[in-house]
């Protein structure tokens, strides 16, 4: 698109303004392949019996990085074509689970726009509505 | 001054992995937006690297005898900390280019930090790992670093 596009989409952003939602769902069967993905044989992961009866879990444990990702595909869809991910800055706080319903969002903390920069404030929140993974996120826009 | 961490724990700040070189493959790329549930066509296809791929990519392939028996592999480039319980970590990852299929991409992991706090119930260990991934250019890819805690 043209610069001028960018620029106003830009300027239609302001603090406070919400990211759409999105629901997750990581049943065991695609818990399995991301881990295959990397190669983490890590057993709570895949292992259920020793998941529950050795470590104490309730289920099986979504791994860290998979809430991080997500994080990332909730800012990569709201910015489309017009920005990037430069950094972000995130943490995993709560265990997940197998199967738990998990929420990402975010909410615009802070535009610079000479920067053409916007910094977020993004999360994955459980059922109970407790935040699991925050994160803050720098986004450029491509074009002033 | 610290308590747990003894001089010898603290000079291996600025121990440095051997470098890993690995090749990106539009399968892999496929195989992990799959994992990750994306929904964006050019990553689904393999046509570039999601972020965070970087992950699955230097994930330490190992070999079966040298996973514990819980499947995880150790850690070569930390010492041994006098507290071992692992508590939540977080992650900061700078995206400075682009991954497509075809890139050859090389990692280093440096151990840059060691500290204590205290924290509620007694004290924490604190560290902190570089990972800088650089194309056959040498430029700079991605810079992520790790904070883990330890109780």
């Amino acid at each position: 698109m043209s610069q001028a596009s960018t620029s106003s989409r830009l300027i239609d952003i302001k603090a406070g303004d919400e990211l759409p939602q999105r629901e997750f769902q990581c049943g065991n069967v695609q818990l399995m392949l991301y881990n295959a993905a990397l190669w983490n044989g890590h057993r709570i992961h895949f292992d259920e019996p020793y998941a529950k009866e050795v470590e104490g879990y309730p289920g099986l444990v979504v791994a860290g990085p998979l809430l991080g990702d997500w994080l990332h595909q909730c800012v990569e869809e709201w910015l489309g074509d017009d920005g990037r991910i430069f950094s972000i800055d995130y943490s995993n706080r709560v265990a997940t689970y197998a199967d738990e319903i998990l929420i990402s969002g975010g909410v615009i903390a802070e535009v610079r726009g000479a920067d053409n920069e916007v910094e977020i404030d993004v999360f994955i929140k459980n059922a109970a509505g407790e935040i699991v993974a925050p994160g803050k996120v720098l986004a450029k826009f491509a074009n002033g | 001054m610290t308590g747990l961490l003894s001089p010898e724990l603290l000079s291996t700040i600025g121990r440095t992995s051997e470098p890993r070189r690995e090749l990106v493959t539009r399968r892999d790329i496929r195989k992990y937006s799959i994992a990750t549930d994306n929904r964006a066509r050019k990553y689904l296809d393999g046509d570039e690297a999601p972020p965070m791929f970087h992950v699955a990519l230097f994930w330490d392939v190992v070999e079966l005898d040298q996973l514990s028996p819980d499947g995880v592999s150790i850690d070569t480039l930390l010492p041994k900390f006098p507290l071992e319980k692992a508590m939540a970590g977080g992650l900061n990852i700078e995206y400075h280019k682009g991954i497509f299929p075809g890139d050859w991409l090389t990692s280093t992991r440096t151990l840059t930090d060691i500290y204590e706090k205290q924290g509620r119930s007694g004290s924490l260990i604190f560290y902190e790992v570089v990972m800088d991934v650089v194309n056959d250019l040498g430029e700079l890819v991605i810079r992520e670093k790790t904070t883990r805690i330890l109780r």
